[in-house]
């Protein structure tokens, strides 16, 4: 770790300002970021962390969306998310516990690792990222690995999330570090069926529309039993080849509808 | 009654109340005045020249106090190889140079070329980055692949060693024509090529290393993750450093995990050494996680043939083995015994098979050190013969339970020698393997997997029968192997004048118990309780010349010293209570804590005598010492052999290839048992151990010696999902015929009988399945793995 200066302001007014300063960089949990400091592969002059800011923190109601601050810890929306289930269990699955009770939906959807859940999450349900400057669209947002709308300084201040009438998330592990080797959201939403398919893609996070089409028409395990996903772009690693991943993608997104 | 207390009682240990607090003190706990921080340089690149090495940028940073580099220590001794090997044609292996710095060459990713220490961590850090981007390194292809590695001369590990090849080892060489006949002729015979998969010990702790030195004095300390503290301070005093024994201490204080790893001289140790030396002051090194993954010992990492000859009803044969094993870059000190008589002995089994012959071509590759790792040899002779034997029944249509019965050694054969040189003492096959199939219910299977069947899963069950040779030790026999140390060990009983004891013992414990487990056997034996006794370990200044932890080898060798210096006291006890009761010694019995004049009721307590030793007054001085402490060596005259019969049951997930293991029975032969709950916690981890590299852990090295697997991200660890609540059983006891405890190692059973109980039991269940086609998965069984060889 190389040395760094520390800010932790109380509001995001303040947090704006102290990451105007030269090579500022976010503090969500720092479960991506310390490891990153550690190996010393990053090297940001001052570390704002957004932890002390209470209006970031914390998930509430407003009719039939579910805001989530955006440095709120995981574990707190596996807990609090109860009127969205199936996001109440995808959180409460990422990591261990120590992971959980730090690190923060705003870190994880602004890093966008190809293999993180909540990018699927968000993407599926149609959220809509909020930072301190605007509101963008999730199908707007996510723009390949580790690559997001987001511009230098800007922050994640809540993400909402329309609550769908059924939804569900099917995670298959990466052994060693149990993200996901290929995860798979599935919303039914009023405006049709939307599926999202994290941890294949060399592109990121994606949507399956072929398979949002067939869902949408007929929402049953066998409606995309004749669908064939092409590993045309699908991560090839030590852990999986890109077609049992493009075959993963098939097998989770049934389970995922008939758990929904 | 469970007993409570004493040999046979599952006492708690005593270690776990620092362990489980964070009272523990660990190398990196101690914090020495004036101390600076070492931290190494490695290699990026798999295989490279070293142009040059501008040290003065480095040394010229804020608060560096020195940079080291190969040069300072290419007048200074190797590390060496424990054992002496030989070629199948009667030549020496190859024994390149281990440097304590690399010079001239890296050789893999990780290799430490130059050190740098400064007054603080973050400063010699970044010295240490300057003396990289300062470093020239020509790169030069990187050997990987080891059958690639033999067949390219022009590529060499070290330049001196032409076909990377450090011996061809035939065992035994006088076999050979004979097996080669024997399975020419053989009705049938099964083939299968596998490989065991290079593991990563992962120690809790890191390793960790402080160098002193007492200018006033001259001497030297070394505080390190050790398992052995005396076999450390000899290679560093008498090979390495050139320190004379008598003014080097090795001190290796709790100690978070071995497994193997942690047996050996790094040359960090030396490097700290080198360092206090220089400065006059203490310097520390503490691995990062990832040059653990670079630079510990790696384990297992062989490419087998093995072939099985069998009558048409399994009657065995005849097994052939032809193994490449990769030794790494250099020879770490147990690299050469582990694939060869750790190995190559086992090849037998626990079967009366009559022709057995094991090849084994040891070979140099741009990667990191391999050596012993829990089971050491072991599991690999395990998973080749436990995997062949399932195949065969297969290819027969054979049940796998009826052939190894068939094939067991029987009780009325002990004691017995195998054709590949073992003289197994004792031993029940047929028993443990019936407890085992008692136990998993063997006759409920098929509806176990019906209602598998129903939840679209393949349920399959998997059967080891295992046997190993461990208690390592029998200094006449290692002897005639190539050891180049004695395996005897060591331990002096210390009774203090108040009657309560301490025990210095030349094992060491890094987590086993053994600071419970001495204490039951002491206290039981001198009828005082287990509270009055305390183990020391791991201090060359306080305990006596002991060869360590590995190998099984702590109760079946040091805790029998232990006992023999017991008798010891005992003996002279007796002496010193004939004398307080006038009465003769013959007449004196001890039982109890007691010493009693047969026959009559005038007894003294052991606390009585105790004191009569260290304050004589009523003393028979003319013709005893004053005093209670006696030391005592053991070397045992045979290996113990430890068996048992595991069995496996597991769902595959037909759909993604996921394997989920539902049970998992031990039924163990282990002698005579001291804590049955160590003994549980043994075999839990070991099986652990055991099903982290059957389905899950790998070390993967890409074409140009860059490690894929350097992080926990990519290295899958086992966690406590992925394993069962085990059914152990050790009540099958057939006790050591040559040590007076009766007992046999178990600390790596569990990690040397379960890979293939796993591995059989994923076949079967694809074959039960229908997928016939599988023939092997190598390890790990991964999802993807299983996926594929389902698609066929
Ligand atoms: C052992 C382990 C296991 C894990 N397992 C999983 C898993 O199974 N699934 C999974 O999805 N993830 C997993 N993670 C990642 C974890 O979820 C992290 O919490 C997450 O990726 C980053 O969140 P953070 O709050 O810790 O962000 P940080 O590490 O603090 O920051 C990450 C990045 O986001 C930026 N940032 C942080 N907060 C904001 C914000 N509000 N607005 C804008 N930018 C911001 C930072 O500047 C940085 O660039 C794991 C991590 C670990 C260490």
């Amino acid at each position: 770790m190389y040395a760094f200066d520390f800010e932790r302001p109380k509001t995001i007014a303040e947090a704006v300002k102290a990451l105007g300063r030269e090579d500022a960089q976010a503090l969500g949990g720092g479960q991506t970021l310390i490891p990153t400091l550690k190996q010393r592969l990053a090297s940001p002059s001052v570390l704002v962390s957004l932890n002390g800011i209470k209006e970031m923190i914390g998930v509430r109601k407003e009719g039939d969306t579910l805001i989530i601050g955006g440095a709120t810890p995981h574990a707190v929306v596996a807990k609090e998310a109860g009127a969205y289930p199936a996001l109440a269990a995808l959180a409460g699955a990422i990591g261990d516990p120590a992971v959980r009770n730090r690190g923060t939906i705003g870190g994880s959807v602004a890093n966008d690792d190809p293999a993180a859940d909540y990018p699927a999450a968000v993407l599926a349900s149609g959220a809509t990222v909020v930072t301190n400057a605007r509101q963008i669209a999730a199908d707007d947002f996510f723009q390949g690995l580790f690559t997001t709308a987001l511009e230098a300084g800007e922050i994640i201040t809540e993400i909402r999330f329309p609550i769908p009438g059924k939804a569900n998330y099917q995670k298959f592990q990466q052994p060693a570090s149990r993200f996901a080797l290929t995860g798979v959201f599935v919303a039914k939403t009023a405006g049709g069926v939307r599926v999202a398919v994290t941890g294949a893609s060399e592109d990121g996070v994606f949507r399956w529309t072929d398979a949002e089409q067939a869902l949408s028409s007929n929402f049953a395990a066998g409606a995309i039993a004749g669908l064939k996903v092409s590993d045309d772009g699908m991560i090839g690693d030590l852990h999986g080849t890109p077609a049992y991943r493009a075959h993963l993608v098939k097998v989770l997104t049934g389970r995922a509808v008939s758990a929904a | 009654m469970p007993k409570d207390h004493g040999i046979g009682a599952s006492s708690k240990r005593r270690e776990d109340i620092r362990f489980l607090t964070g009272q523990g003190v660990y190398t990196d706990d101690l914090n020495l005045h004036g101390q600076a921080y070492a931290v190494i340089v490695r290699s990026t690149v798999a295989h490279g020249k070293i142009k040059s090495i501008n040290t003065s940028n480095a040394a010229g940073m804020p608060g560096v106090l020195a940079v080291f580099t190969g040069e300072d220590f290419k007048d200074v001794g190797g590390n060496p190889a424990g054992w002496l090997i030989n070629s199948r044609d009667g030549t020496p292996m190859r024994e390149p140079k281990r440097p304590v710095l690399a010079h001239g060459k890296v050789r893999h990713v990780g290799d430490a070329y130059a050190a740098v220490v400064a007054e603080t961590h973050a400063q010699a850090k970044d010295a240490a980055e300057q003396l990289a981007a300062d470093t020239e390194i020509k790169d030069l292809p990187a050997i990987v692949d080891m059958a690639a590695a033999v067949a390219d001369a022009s590529n060499r590990v070290h330049d001196e060693i032409p076909d990377n090849l450090c011996f061809d080892w035939g065992w035994i060489e006088d076999n050979r024509a004979k097996v080669d006949e024997a399975i020419r002729n053989a009705p049938h015979v099964t083939t299968l090529e596998l490989i065991n998969n290079r593991l990563v010990p992962n120690a809790m702790e890191p390793r960790a290393s402080i160098g002193e030195y007492f200018p006033g004095t001259g001497d030297y300390k070394l505080t390190t993750t050790s398992q052995n503290p005396h076999l450390t301070r000899l290679l560093v005093a008498a090979f390495v450093m050139g320190i004379p024994e008598n003014k080097l201490t090795v001190v290796a204080p709790d100690v978070g995990g071995g497994f193997g790893s942690k047996i050996y001289h790094y040359g960090e140790e030396a490097l700290v050494l080198a360092a206090a030396k220089k400065l006059k002051r203490p310097v520390r090194w503490t691995a990062e996680r990832t040059e653990s993954f670079l630079s510990d010992a790696h384990g297992r990492d062989h490419v087998t043939k093995i072939e099985l000859a069998c009558e048409k009803d399994g009657t065995f044969i005849a097994f052939r083995t032809e193994t490449l094993a990769n030794v790494g870059a250099y020879l770490s000190n147990f690299s050469t015994a582990t694939p060869t008589f750790l190995h190559g002995t086992l090849m037998a089994g626990p079967y009366k098979v009559p022709n057995v012959y094991v090849n084994v071509k040891t070979v140099f590759t741009n990667t990191a050190p391999v050596d012993a790792y829990r089971g050491a040899g072991r599991p690999e002779a395990t998973f080749s013969l436990e995997r062949v034997v399932d195949k065969m029944c297969r290819e027969l249509n054979l049940d796998p339970f009826e052939v190894r019965r068939k094939n067991f050694i029987t009780t009325d054969m002990f004691p017995y020698t195998t054709p590949v040189g073992l003289p197994y003492d004792t031993g029940n096959y047929h028993a443990t393997l019936d407890k085992a199939m008692e136990i998993a219910n063997v006759s409920g299977f098929e509806k176990r997997r019906a209602a598998s069947a129903a939840k679209g899963k393949l349920r399959g069950m998997g059967l080891s029968t295992w046997i190993e040779a461990c208690g390592i030790a029998p200094s006449h026999l290692v002897g005639v192997l190539g050891s180049r140390v004695g395996l005897y060990d060591a331990a002096t009983v210390r009774v203090n004048a108040t009657g309560n004891i301490s025990v210095m013992v030349g094992a060491h414990s890094h987590g086993q118990g053994h600071e419970t487990v001495f204490a039951q056997i002491v206290a039981d034996k001198l009828g005082i309780p287990e509270s009055s006794v305390e183990i020391v370990h791991g201090d060359t200044s306080k305990i006596p010349f002991g060869m360590g932890s590995y190998g099984s080898r702590s109760l079946a060798v040091c805790g029998v010293a232990m006992t023999k210096a017991i008798d010891k006291i005992v003996a002279k006890g007796k002496k010193i209570a004939a004398h307080m009761l006038e009465a003769a010694e013959e007449d004196i019995s001890f039982e109890d804590g007691k010493f009693a004049v047969a026959g009559t009721d005038k007894a003294k307590t052991f606390g009585e005598i105790a004191f009569s030793a260290y304050v004589p007054h009523n003393y028979p001085l003319e013709t005893l010492e004053p005093g209670l402490e006696e030391t005592a060596f053991y070397d045992p005259n045979n290996f113990t052999y430890p068996a048992g019969a595991y069995i496996c049951e597991v769902d595959v997930d037909p759909d993604t290839g996921k394997v989920d293991i539902l049970s998992f029975v031990c039924a163990d032969d282990f002698g005579n048992i001291m804590n049955p709950m160590i003994v549980d916690g043994q075999v839990h981890g070991g099986v652990g151990q055991g099903i982290g590299q059957a389905l899950l852990e790998n070390t993967t090295y890409d074409e140009n010696g860059q490690l894929l697997t350097g992080s926990f991200m990519d290295y899958a660890m086992p966690r406590a999902e992925d394993v069962p609540f085990y059914q152990v059983d050790y009540s099958c006891q057939t006790p050591c015929t040559h040590n007076p405890l009766g007992v046999k190692g178990c600390g790596e059973a569990g990690a040397i009988g379960s890979p293939p109980a796993v591995v059989n039991a994923v076949i079967d269940a694809l074959h039960r399945g229908g997928h016939t086609q599988v023939k092997h998965i190598d390890m790990p069984v991964s999802p993807s793995r299983v996926w594929s060889a389902i698609q066929g």
